[in-house]
């Protein structure tokens, strides 16, 4: 794990107020009214695989906690913490997908897709539903409903729009000395 | 973007209160309000929270967009609950008194209604307290009081930096859209999903990758004049506590633990009127 | 006396480089000096500052050979902490300097990292935003600041630990010239009255000669080229070899074929001794008339009585009227929130007007869609890393063909052709991340002729770029816009570019279009020209005190003759 330094704390801050910046940006799903993709989670899970657990948590926690506050005048905390647990569970693989390296390959790809659709699963079909329950004792089969509709929401756009941001930048940071030019 | 929710500059006894002050009633309160499903707790919770939220002269037109959004979900999440769950009063309150049998399995029962106008108010009285928090408190003021509650000083001015970019990632955000859009990116729902989801990329990819560079010229200028050289660090903004400060933290810790006591005095949290 | 800094044969390499980035330098500066530190893109002027800083090697790893004294101490022990006690720095970007969520906790954030006690420093607050005038600003958010106004705070931020050095990095890169001239001021008023050291990175020239220098070093490739007092540096050829830009008086004065010398105090051209040049000037002045300019008729785009204001009542442009023909190129000028870019919003369609209209070849753009102006109107951000969102270059530039369905045989036939335009060809299958800042701006003007638009607009399109990028990316849109027939609108607030590259200058001043005339009688009126924040240019300064009665003219005859002796040079270069 990386040591927490002045950089975290930034990227903390920066990626916070991306995330909550996000907030409202949304992407129809066409076929069912009212429901969205939210871009937001791949910024996230984007974050957390280039910096770590402790960023992807606090961007996470602070993220939602404020972006609710700010744009919904409400803090939903039973789904607040699973934004954090997401993101701490993304960042813990941080090391093995080498994004700032310019390694993000295929096998990277692949890791990164399956750590989060279990991420998700984790936070989404578990840890929110449950809160719910025990916070607001709201019946059981809406919230994992709920909770399950989230859980494909965001592996979706973390699957496709995660991926694309991960590829985009590892190929920034690349090495560039077998360029040449050509005629 | 739309208009979000922002501090006013006002001059009220909240208003005056130190951030940290007001950090703690807001967790408490939300504490509070997430623990109980006591009817009567919560509907004086409402009833306070109300007349603080009036006590700190916040206009309608600072919430009122915000507020009529909220309403619109809670109706949803209400309808919501009685289709998944028409029989969750009935599970909650042991009984089951119908008033009118409307379609299939769904009949509205008294104890299914109470349960979901407790729901409704558990929501409205966090509501206030939330407004209240954001509109009287100076955002300079809220990392200053993460700190003093014991909240790391980096984890303090990360909330800080996030507070202090958001107008100019929501800047950025729309001016990199505008160009996209020029350039014949459109977010209609025409396309097919996954062409959106490109489209988004597009506008993402930049704005994400800008501000990559924009943490390190952050994080660089931060070094440059000290930050995290000491384990502790002080706070222009600070506020120091004052008597009304201490009188309404120890106000508001009395009333979480009455108003827990009085929830679980009859063994749950909740109260059953049937 | 001993230098409070020394560099003796000092090297450094980064550690991603093979190639050090400074080699053998020695340079010694007193207490007290001031000095300029230029040199093109790359030349190692940054690094440089950054070994004062302790950014070197510090945040950028690598190694150090050679030795640098800093107030007798060793940097290397100190770290970045303990230098920040001694050398205070001003960042080019201000809004990345600008930490604090107000003016005040931004000064006092040094403060605060120290533990200072706060009533400290609200005192010490107070007084040093006294000295750099933003008291009134105390309470105000950074949007709420301008560009001018961020940077004082910025100075006021590292003067607030009392430093002996001030560490300026490109101080003007971001402000419009009469704010740079205030800016540069008030670096002079704080050294003489605090007896600071000051070393100011830039390579805008003639702007930070704007007030008296001890001496210049000129850094090139690595190497320092030149360690001069001003006068002695422009009378010698080393900024012109170095691609650095001269005082335009002094290369209008070597036009004329003037041997400039440095006992006549080039420095500054108010106080200069012209006397051996007069007769020079006004010799050439009249052996080099103007060709007459044909006058472009078919007009292009027209603004029509616009109006806008975000909130009612409040309107940020009122009654803007004016017309672009074909194939012309313009700029429009004007201080920051003047409502520039809010009229290039309006005529890309990302705003509507609240009245008037804007015409494009006659026809009125009101019902057209963003997308669609977008194919006639293309627009180029002033940074291009906003603009730019595919890993490599081909991409980039097809994207715009792509998502409007041109079949992909067409699209690769038009990227190329465009690519070869650019002088993007070679570096077809390249990722963006391997070029040069201009190069990505090239990719971006690209990614929009691609399209075949009549009108481009490009804010700010030289924002950053040193002497040699600016003349090639402005002669690429000269290219562009004489080959080709594209009509080019300019948002800018660099002097030289309005002056060499466009015809007209629409100025905007406060909501309304103060005047809309050719760019050498707009830097030619002192009045108008502080009215829009920019500055009389120095040819004017010459022109009056060589005694020419046609000033603007004379401008116009030395920017045309530079232009063409300048592109001689560059088909001479191929």
């Amino acid at each position: 794990m990386k040591k927490f330094g002045i950089k975290e704390v930034v990227a903390i801050g920066i990626g916070t107020a991306l995330f909550v910046a996000l907030t409202e940006v949304q992407i129809p799903l066409g076929f069912i009214p009212n429901t969205a993709l939210q871009p937001r989670a791949a910024l996230l899970a984007f974050m957390a695989a280039v910096f770590g657990p402790i960023v992807g948590g606090a961007v996470g926690l602070i993220g939602h906690a404020l972006g609710d506050a700010l744009f919904y005048g409400s803090v939903w905390w039973s789904w607040v913490f699973p934004e954090a647990v997401f993101g701490i569970a993304m960042g813990v693989f941080a090391a093995k997908f080498a994004i700032k390296d310019g390694d993000f390959g295929k096998k990277q790809i692949v890791l990164f897709n399956v750590v989060q659709v279990v991420a998700n699963a984790v936070a989404w079909i578990l840890v929110a539903p449950l809160l719910d329950i025990v916070i607001y004792a709201e019946p059981a089969n809406k919230v994992f409903a709920q909770g399950f509709w989230a859980f494909l929401g965001n592996i979706i756009i973390a699957g496709i729009l995660g991926t694309l941001i991960a590829v985009g930048y590892s190929k920034i940071g690349a090495k560039s000395s077998s360029l040449a030019k050509e005629d | 973007m739309s208009r979000i929710l922002s501090y006013e500059e006002k001059d009220t006894w909240i208003h005056r209160l130190s951030g940290v002050t007001k950090l703690i009633f807001f967790l408490l309160w939300s504490l509070t309000s997430m623990l109980s499903y006591d009817t009567r707790v919560l509907l004086v919770m409402l009833v306070l929270s109300l007349v603080i939220f009036a006590m700190s002269k916040t206009k309608w037109q600072q919430v009122g967009t915000v507020f009529k959004f909220i309403m619109f979900f809670l109706v949803i999440n209400l309808l919501a609950i009685f289709f998944f769950s028409p029989n969750q009063g009935e599970k909650i309150y042991g009984s089951a008194t119908p008033i009118v049998h409307l379609f299939g399995p769904y009949t509205l029962t008294y104890e299914q209604l109470f349960y979901e106008f407790n729901v409704m108010i558990k929501y409205l009285t966090v509501i206030p307290a939330v407004f209240m928090f954001i509109v009287t408190t100076n955002p300079s003021e809220f990392a200053a009081s993460l700190n003093r509650v014991g909240i790391s000083y980096n984890i303090g001015y990360a909330v800080a930096i996030a507070l202090r970019y958001i107008p100019d990632v929501q800047d950025d955000y729309t001016a990199i859209k505008h160009a996209q859009e020029a350039r014949g990116i459109e977010m209609s729902s025409k396309a097919p999903l996954m062409q959106r989801i490109k489209n988004m990329a597009a506008i993402i990819f930049p704005l994400i990758f800008s501000s990559m560079d924009r943490i390190d010229v952050v994080s660089n200028a931060m070094e440059l004049r000290g930050f995290g050289k000491y384990k502790k660090r002080t706070w222009y903004s600070g506020k120091k506590l004052q008597r009304n400060d201490y009188l309404t933290i120890g106000v508001s810790v009395l009333f979480v633990v009455v108003a827990l006591i009085v929830t679980f005095y009859d063994g749950n949290r909740f109260y059953n009127p049937f | 006396m001993t230098p409070i800094i020394e560099f003796k044969d000092f090297s450094f390499k980064y550690r991603s480089q093979t190639e050090p980035t400074l080699k053998g330098i020695n340079l010694a500066i007193y207490s007290g000096e001031k000095v300029l530190i230029v040199g093109p893109s790359g030349s190692g002027k940054s690094t440089l500052a950054h070994c004062l800083n302790g950014l070197v090697p510090f945040a950028y790893k690598g190694d150090i050979t050679g030795s640098l004294c800093i107030n007798g101490k060793d940097p290397m022990k100190l770290g970045i902490f303990g230098l920040s006690k001694m050398v205070g720095t001003v960042l080019q970007d201000t809004d990345g300097q600008f930490i604090g969520l107000t003016v005040a906790e931004d000064i006092a954030f040094a403060l605060e990292n120290d533990n200072v006690l706060q009533e400290e420093m609200f005192e010490r607050v107070d007084k040093i935003a006294d000295m750099v005038d933003v008291k009134s600003l105390l309470r105000q958010a950074p949007s709420a600041l301008s560009g001018g106004q961020k940077q004082r705070v910025s100075m006021a931020g590292v003067m607030v630990d009392d430093v002996d050095i001030l560490l300026f990095d490109e101080p003007l890169a971001n402000l419009d010239p009469a704010t740079g001239k205030k800016a540069i001021a008030l670096i002079d008023d704080i050294k003489k009255n605090d007896n600071k050291t000051i070393i100011i990175i830039e390579h805008r020239l003639e702007d930070a000669l704007y007030r008296k220098v001890d001496r210049i070093v000129v850094v090139g490739e690595g190497r320092i080229v030149a360690d001069l007092t001003p006068n002695e540096l422009l009378a010698g050829d080393i900024l012109e070899k170095e691609g650095i830009r001269e005082p335009l008086y002094i290369t209008a004065l070597k036009h004329a074929g003037c041997n400039v010398q440095a006992k006549d105090e080039p420095e500054d051209i108010t106080l200069m001794n012209l006397v051996p040049y007069r007769e020079i000037v006004k010799r050439w002045c009249k052996e080099h008339p103007l060709p007459r300019k044909e006058k472009k008729k078919d007009v292009a785009l027209e603004i029509l009585d616009l109006n806008f204001a975000y909130v009612e009542g409040k309107p940020v442009l009122e009654n803007i009227h004016f017309a672009v023909n074909k194939g012309e190129m313009i700029s429009i000028v004007g201080k920051n929130g003047a409502g520039k870019s809010t009229l290039s919003n309006l005529i890309c369609g990302f705003m509507s007007p609240e009245n008037g209209s804007i015409r494009l070849n006659g026809e009125d753009m009101a019902d057209k869609s963003i997308k669609e102006r977008g194919e006639r109107i293309g627009l180029v951000m002033q940074n291009p890393n906003q603009m730019i969102s595919k890993a490599m270059i081909y991409d980039e530039v097809a994207l715009g063909l792509r998502v409007r369905g041109v079949p992909e045989e067409e699209v690769k036939e038009r990227v190329y052709k465009t690519l070869k335009t650019c002088g993007l060809y070679p570096f077809r299958n390249w990722p963006i991340s391997a070029l040069s800042f201009g190069q990505k701006k090239r990719v971006t003007i690209a990614s929009i002729l691609v399209m075949n638009p009549d009108v481009i607009i490009l804010d700010e399109p030289t924002a950053g770029q040193d002497y040699r990028h600016y003349t090639e990316i402005m002669e690429f849109l000269k290219q562009v816009n004489e080959q080709y027939g594209i009509t080019i609108i300019m948002i800018t607030h660099d002097m030289h570019l309005m002056l060499e590259y466009t015809d007209r200058a629409v100025v905007i001043c406060d909501g309304h279009l103060l005047i809309d005339a050719a760019p050498s009688e707009v830097l030619t009126d002192a009045e108008i020209a502080d009215k829009a924040c920019l500055k009389k240019t120095s040819l004017y300064d010459l022109a009056v005190r060589c005694g020419i009665d046609t000033p603007s003219e004379f401008v116009e005859q030395f920017i045309y003759y530079d232009r063409l002796s300048r592109r001689k040079e560059k088909v001479a270069d191929v």
